[in-house]
């Protein structure tokens, strides 16, 4: 792509017209303003396309016998860990993940920080994706997932913690479509009707924060269904629901941050002025906030041990592994915000933004598997289960790739192409 | 790019948010308190009466139309068989398996029937978010098939590991468990087929308040051989089925870290806060906003009065 840009001044597209004036058509546009050929052949330059290919030729066939014959054909079909890493990754992971949204949601309009205005797109986008593959993850791991509406709709528990997650997730998932849609009515040439949502935009903002909370939350929740199964130090039922949502504020912050440091250097093309030209210092602001929602959770993951009184818990084997998990996934990418925030440089915040998002799945995987049944056996994930995890992750990708090629997340759509 | 907040606009959204948090307000905080089941049926065993025999095994295969075990229920190998070093559970194709033990101090292997024990307050049923579980007067706890969405919260909220779920099927897997031989027994008052098939009397079927008075009595009467203790008389808030033993339970694969509280109660903190979060919020953010929007209004007010002061 970098290299067809230089060769024509009017790539890429950003705006509605062509320079003769003529407004692109959509099939143009989907086409990122390239002729079939170039497209293909830009497909083909890529070698990360190549790695997704050979990730879909094995996953696709296993997708296939998933529906096929059942999940106990890509899984363990353990009755003991009835929770996999459909669930364990895909929603416990990705869920917190896509807490972005809400935060800079609520910074750019609640807060009228103006300065986080061109990133706030790209954490909505990181958030509804995010919540939309979650919701993907779900339909495969359901026994029936033709039901998914069942609860909504046809029989309801209203009792139950799975029942909140649904509803607002559910709910959620259409705030941030209806928070996104202004970029696509931008990219479609149809900039008025982005007035209707832009109306209702504080109202969808703390629509986001309600529901954020209580659906974080009751993700942590869930597990006080098992307050014999999961280990003491990962379930605290006083503090569990507080504990996911705290560590999803920093989870989101820092998939912002992976994801716009990815964007800004493998597509850099794609990125705006405001965008290039503000991403350090919002990147340093963001380190910021994740740091304070840091320390704020070790706070509280230190009350809860104190409350249960679990100290003596602390020096088995167990203990050291949950150690880890705070010390490596927590206080580590902690330390080198603040380094980062201090110095002024985004280089470590970077570092410290990969390693708190993986710290932040490796809780939840902890939470629902790898501490899940402690005083039985360690299930280990069958390797079509981890592969077709990691299909629908390359899927992710792909559709967080080609949806930020396109519509104006990263940089500002312009009527007409003289505005350039 | 922000768009001027008037009064009445932010009235208009407040208004709008509290309406739809109002309408979207799941039930969740009301959890009900323990139902008392008067008429819960129940069955008491008495391990101590148990010779392994499996009778019940097979019996429940029988009544629930399972299949066929691939050893006959007179293999006693099964009792050496071990998955991921545990003893036999149910599965898919058993809704009650029997297991050896060999508690030190006995002279002699010990039996647990183990099945579903038809919480009073069930666990699956209070975790379950499309109402598939009931508990029906007479103490059993069934799953209806029908609008269960398979996402298995009820395998994991049950403390006794009972609910399984039938994975090799693609379209129709469901939930597997014992059900009490509800509807075609326990309905008509007849006696489960696991129960009648018994031929030590280990395992009394009556009114679960009946049992747990002559479980006391047999403890009393056998002047300390049994433990001082029914195990479901109070684990995970009560259950139907009742057991007595001579050895401390821990000792026949019972889990005794399971609370005497039903499960539910470990949720209620967490749904206790829904109501306050849908009410509070909503004013709570807006006010936020207010204050944090409030200064920029200010510092626009302030320069157009100097500039007509200076004009």
């Amino acid at each position: 792509m970098k290299a067809l840009i230089s060769e024509d001044i009017h790539l890429p597209v950003s705006s509605s017209s062509q320079p003769d004036g003529t407004l692109w058509t959509l099939r143009k546009k989907l086409f990122l303003g390239l002729t079939t050929r170039q497209y293909l052949q830009q497909l083909r330059r890529n070698p990360v396309n190549w790695l997704l290919l050979v990730i879909f030729a094995v996953g696709l066939p296993l997708l296939l016998q998933r529906y096929i014959y059942g999940l106990g054909s890509v899984t363990h079909a353990s009755n003991d860990y009835p929770w996999g890493l459909f669930l364990g990754f895909g929603l416990f992971g990705m869920v917190p993940l896509s807490a972005s949204g809400f935060l800079l949601g609520t910074t750019v309009t609640l807060f009228g920080r103006e300065d986080f205005h061109p990133i706030e797109r790209l954490a909505l986008l990181n958030g509804l994706l995010g919540y939309f593959f979650a919701v993907v993850y779900l339909e495969v791991d359901l026994g029936m997932p033709w039901r998914l509406a069942y609860p909504m709709f046809v029989s309801l528990g209203p009792a139950a913690v799975l029942f909140l997650v649904a509803w607002h997730v559910a709910t959620y998932l259409s705030v941030q479509i209806a928070e996104v849609l202004p970029a696509l009515f931008e990219w479609l040439g149809r900039p008025a009707w982005k007035q209707y949502i832009k109306r209702i935009g504080l109202g969808l903002t703390i629509a986001g924060i309600i529901l954020s909370t209580l659906h974080q939350g009751a993700l942590g929740a869930l597990f006080n269904y098992a307050p014999t199964k999961l280990h003491p130090l990962w379930l605290s039922i006083e503090f569990q629901w507080i504990h996911f949502l705290c560590s999803a504020v920093f989870g989101g912050l820092a998939m912002v941050i992976v994801s716009s440091t990815l964007i800004n250097r493998f597509m850099h093309w794609r990125c705006g002025k405001a965008f290039r030209e503000n991403l350090e210092r919002m990147t340093l602001g963001m380190a910021k906030g994740a740091s304070y929602a840091m320390i704020t959770y070790l706070v509280i993951k230190l009350v809860a041990v104190a409350h249960d009184n679990e100290w003596e818990l602390l020096l088995t084997g167990w203990g050291f592994y949950y150690l880890m998990e705070i010390g490596l996934g927590v206080v580590l990418p902690m330390m080198l915000f603040a380094r980062g925030v201090r110095n002024e440089s985004v280089r470590p915040v970077r570092i410290a933004a990969f390693i708190a998002v993986v710290g932040v799945v490796w809780n939840r995987l902890n939470t629902a598997i790898f501490c899940f049944n402690y005083q039985l056996y360690q299930d280990v994930p069958y390797w079509k289960e981890i592969w077709l995890t990691v299909t629908l992750y390359a899927l992710y990708f792909i559709v967080y790739r080609f949806i930020v090629y396109r519509l104006p997340i990263v940089f500002d759509w312009q009527e007409s192409s003289m505005d350039k | 790019m922000r768009e001027k907040i008037s009064r009445r606009s932010i009235l208009k959204n407040g208004l709008l948010g509290t309406v739809t948090a109002l309408l979207l307000r799941p039930k969740a905080g009301k959890a009900h308190d323990i139902k008392k089941y008067p008429d819960s049926m129940g069955v008491l065993v008495d391990l101590s009466r148990c010779v392994g025999c499996r009778s019940c095994e097979a019996a429940c295969r029988a009544e629930q139309n399972l299949p066929e075990p691939d050893l006959p229920y007179t293999d006693q190998t099964v009792f050496e068989e071990l998955e991921h070093g545990r003893q036999r559970r149910t599965d898919e194709t058993r809704f009650t398996v029997v297991n050896r033990y060999d508690p030190p101090d006995l002279g002699h292997p010990l039996y647990r029937k183990v099945q579903c024990n038809h919480c009073q307050e069930p666990a699956c049923l209070s975790s379950c978010f499309v109402n598939a579980y009931t508990k029906t007067p007479e103490g059993a706890v069934v799953y209806n098939p029908d609008v269960c969405v398979g996402c298995r919260t009820c395998m994991i909220a049950c403390p006794f590991y009972i609910p399984t779920f039938k994975y090799s099927s693609a379209f129709s897997p469901q939930i597997m468990k014992c059900r009490f031989c509800y509807d075609t027994r326990l309905k008509f008052g007849k006696p489960p087929a696991c129960v009648e098939a018994c031929p030590q009397e280990a395992l009394q079927f009556g009114k679960r308040d009946e049992l747990i008075k002559i479980g006391r009595r047999r403890i009393e009467e056998n002047n300390g051989s049994y433990v001082d203790h029914i195990y479901g008389e109070y684990e995970a808030g009560g259950t139907s089925w009742l057991y007595l033993s001579k050895v401390p339970f821990a000792q026949a694969g019972f889990d005794m870290t399971v609370p005497h509280a039903p499960i539910l109660d470990s949720v209620k903190n967490f749904l206790g806060i829904v109501p306050m979060v849908l009410t509070i919020w909503p004013a709570l953010f807006a006010g936020f906003h207010l204050l944090a929007t409030r200064k920029d209004q200010a510092r626009d007010n302030a320069r157009d009065n100097s500039q007509e002061d200076a004009s």
